[in-house]
């Protein structure tokens, strides 16, 4: 399952290190970030509920870049 | 502005308020205060209202320092901020001395960081909008009034209405009305383009003159608007190699840098004390390391890289040159070999009379006598003569129509005996005729008996072939290749006309992969790419196999666009080599940027740790070079008259 969200990042390094944060978040298939047009995009695993996987992703980004924002 | 920004933007404004009003407190002020309560009172109060001032400016960052370490990500630029004013701070604190210099540190780093962000979030509206043709709305006649929906839920099959000035939101075909329409944002053609009843139009066109009304064909996702926002919008998710090359530079880049700090601080003031025997001058020395660390901050180099390529194909996006990621932006730019495919992308891929020869009668005459014996055959041959013939056919003056199977038709055309087809039918009816020395097919005709001369039938080669050869080569390309299935003696005219370097004939469709296959096999240099150029049409196996693939005209072709790295909205070969110079254009930018950040950082570092420079100059030399870097960058987006 593919789903985008609307992320807010302040510069390209910190969407960058975002990025590689979400990849190691369990049940997520592949995450990218655009940070040119704020967006994530994210593919789930089968059978994980999106809701909880974006709060873990959330989580993950925060504690590389604490003034990020991610419209769950 | 953002919320953020204003926030940061208020902080600013009022440290740097504070800050100035510092400078006027009188130090008798403070020197009062320590005769009155207890000696150092003055001394306190000082570094309390500094040390506020500090805080208003650089609470964040002191935060995001401690959680970063908290996290295990130490050598973040919060951390070399903290570090640095902190150091100058404890420096202050010792020598009495000037808080100023820590304030003041924060205040430009933060002032460059709001640029930045500023910047940055403006240029990224900027392209955005450039890029933007997504449809907001669908106008839909309900109970004999037009209201407004969602275009996602609109089923296939209903009939939208577009007022002039608005964007056709999802593909279809006209039911009613007339009107012209503005392609430029997906073609970037400036003429617009006469649409009426039952022509398709396609989403994203803005209608200029009249009311239409259109019946869906697609759904809104499957529109082409929608298609090729989605794109550009993950365009600059698959990652070039220079963008690569920063990530990884700024892993390595940090850590070396905090580490070259900290020799500076140590080993200089050890070397003195030990060695050389003189004072160790610690303060000066960490002094100079934090300077070091301040100036280190490699965001120019990190912001502008991913810019120039997002504006670049923001800017070719524009042009109707739409790039799927920034590493086939990057490849282009190398693109060594161009291979071409011939019918509908050289050539126009319809057949016109391009020729009329030996004829007794007028030209007009004899087009007019095949058109008509031919007018009741839908063969693509019989089609264009009667496109040639342009005017409406009169049946009422043909009779007799016979065909004949693999050979031609004989009729009667105003009462005279017609045959229309090729050598055999001549020679079946006993007409000498004459062959042609020119490629294509051959049609003669022959009235009443006597032959009459022949019509040369061919594909014809679009008027922007060969100034776009001349481009490509004008452009870096080494080698233009042809690749067609059709036969050598017509591949081997257009390959003349054309002045291409090569052409391989008589390709089957598994051959030109093959073929592709070859060419790659000879380009010896990572750096030397091998780009195809196809319409779409038979040819996405090859599309995938390039270096790169570009799909031309492609837009409704799915699978085309799948294969495709690089989809030209319309059939203009032109455009391939408008494609490179923007490449090469954008690639020069940013290896510009690269050097120039680089190249100032260096510079500022040796200063810096030769103690030239201050932490003042550091944080100027650092926000100036960002900003130019990113206006640098903008430039990629300026590609209308490359």
């Amino acid at each position: 399952m593919k789903k985008v969200y609307k992320v807010e990042v302040d510069c390209a390094n910190c969407a960058n290190l975002m990025e590689i944060a979400s990849n190691k978040v369990e049940g997520i298939a592949n995450a990218n970030i655009n940070f040119m047009t704020q967006k994530m995009g994210v593919e789930f695993e089968e059978g994980a509920d999106e809701k909880k996987v974006m709060k873990a992703v959330l989580k993950a980004c925060r504690k590389v870049e604490p003034d990020c924002e991610i419209e769950i | 502005m953002t919320r953020k920004q204003k926030k940061m933007l208020i902080r600013i404004i009022v440290s740097g308020a504070l800050l100035a009003g510092l400078q006027f407190l009188p130090n008798e002020a403070l020197s009062f205060l320590d005769d009155k309560l207890f000696p150092y009172a003055g001394r306190i109060a000082g570094f309390a209202l500094y040390f506020v001032d500090y805080l208003i400016i650089g609470h964040d960052i002191l935060r995001k320092a401690a959680k970063g370490i908290v996290n295990g990500r130490v050598f973040d630029e919060n951390f070399l901020m903290a570090i640095a004013t902190i150091g100058a701070m404890a420096i202050a604190i010792y020598e009495n001395g000037d808080y100023v210099e820590a304030i003041a540190v924060m205040l430009f780093y933060q002032t460059g960081e709001w640029l930045q962000s500023y910047a940055v979030g403006k240029s990224r509206k900027n392209i955005s909008e450039l890029m933007d043709i997504r449809p907001d709305y669908a106008n839909v006649e309900r109970d004999g009034e037009v209201v407004q929906v969602d275009p996602e839920k609109i089923e296939i099959g209903t009939v939208i209405i577009v007022r002039p000035g608005e964007k056709v939101p999802i593909d279809g075909i006209v039911v009613e009305g007339k009107s012209s329409l503005n392609t430029s944002a997906l073609t970037g053609e400036s003429l617009p383009r006469e649409t009426s009843e039952g022509d398709e139009v396609i989403s994203g066109c803005i209608n200029m003159t009249g009311v239409l009304k259109i019946k869906t064909t697609k759904a809104f996702g499957e529109s082409t608007a929608s298609k090729i926002l989605e794109l550009v919008e993950n365009a600059s998710s698959r990652k070039s190699k220079s963008e690569n090359f920063i990530s990884k530079f700024a892993r390595i880049y940090t850590p070396a840098v905090c580490g070259s700090a900290l020799a500076l601080a140590v080993i200089p003031p050890i070397v003195n004390l030990l060695i050389l025997g003189n004072a160790a001058e610690w303060g000066t020395w960490i002094y100079r390391a934090l300077t070091f660390l301040v100036i280190s901050c490699p965001c120019a180099l990190v912001i502008s890289i991913p810019l120039s390529f997002f504006a670049g194909i923001g800017g070719a996006s524009r042009e109707g040159i739409l790039i799927k990621g920034s590493n086939y932006l990057e490849a282009l730019s190398k693109t060594a070999t161009m291979v071409f495919d011939k019918t509908g992308t050289l050539t126009q891929g319809v057949f016109e009379v391009s020729g009329i020869h030996h004829n007794e009668l007028e030209d007009k005459m004899i087009i007019e006598y095949a058109a008509h014996a031919e007018s009741a055959s839908s063969h693509p041959i019989s089609k264009s003569i009667q496109k040639a013939y342009g005017k409406h056919i009169d049946l009422s003056r043909v009779s007799d129509i016979q065909e004949i199977s693999g050979e031609g038709i004989v009729a009667k055309v105003d009462g005279r005996n017609i045959a229309v087809g090729n050598d055999k039918l001549m020679k079946h009816l006993g007409i000498t005729h004459i062959d042609c020395h020119h490629t294509g097919t051959i049609i003669h005709v022959g009235i009443d008996g006597e032959y009459a001369g022949h019509i040369l039938i061919s594909d014809v080669i679009k008027p922007t072939s060969k100034e776009a050869i001349a481009a490509l080569k004008k452009a870096g390309v080494k080698k233009t290749v042809m690749l067609t299935g059709d036969s050598s003696r017509v591949a081997t005219a257009v390959a003349e006309e054309l002045e291409l370097d090569e052409y391989y004939s008589e390709l089957l469709p598994g051959d030109k992969v093959k073929k592709t296959e070859e060419l790659l096999a000879r380009n010896e240099s990572e750096n030397s790419k091998l780009a195809f150029v196809g319409d779409g049409i038979n040819d996405a196996p090859v599309l995938s196999r390039a270096d790169i693939g570009i799909a031309m005209g492609a837009m409704g072709s799915d699978a085309a666009i799948e294969a495709a790295d690089i989809v030209l909205t319309d059939d203009d070969p032109l455009k391939a080599a408008k494609a490179i110079r923007i490449s090469k254009k954008c690639m020069r930018i940013v290896r510009q940027n690269i050097a120039f950040a680089l190249g100032v950082k260096a510079i500022c570092l040796v200063l810096g740790a030769l103690g030239i420079t201050g932490m003042y100059i550091a944080i100027f030399a650092d926000v100036g070079v960002m900003l130019i870097a990113v206006l640098n960058a903008m430039r990629c987006m300026l590609v209308k008259r490359l």
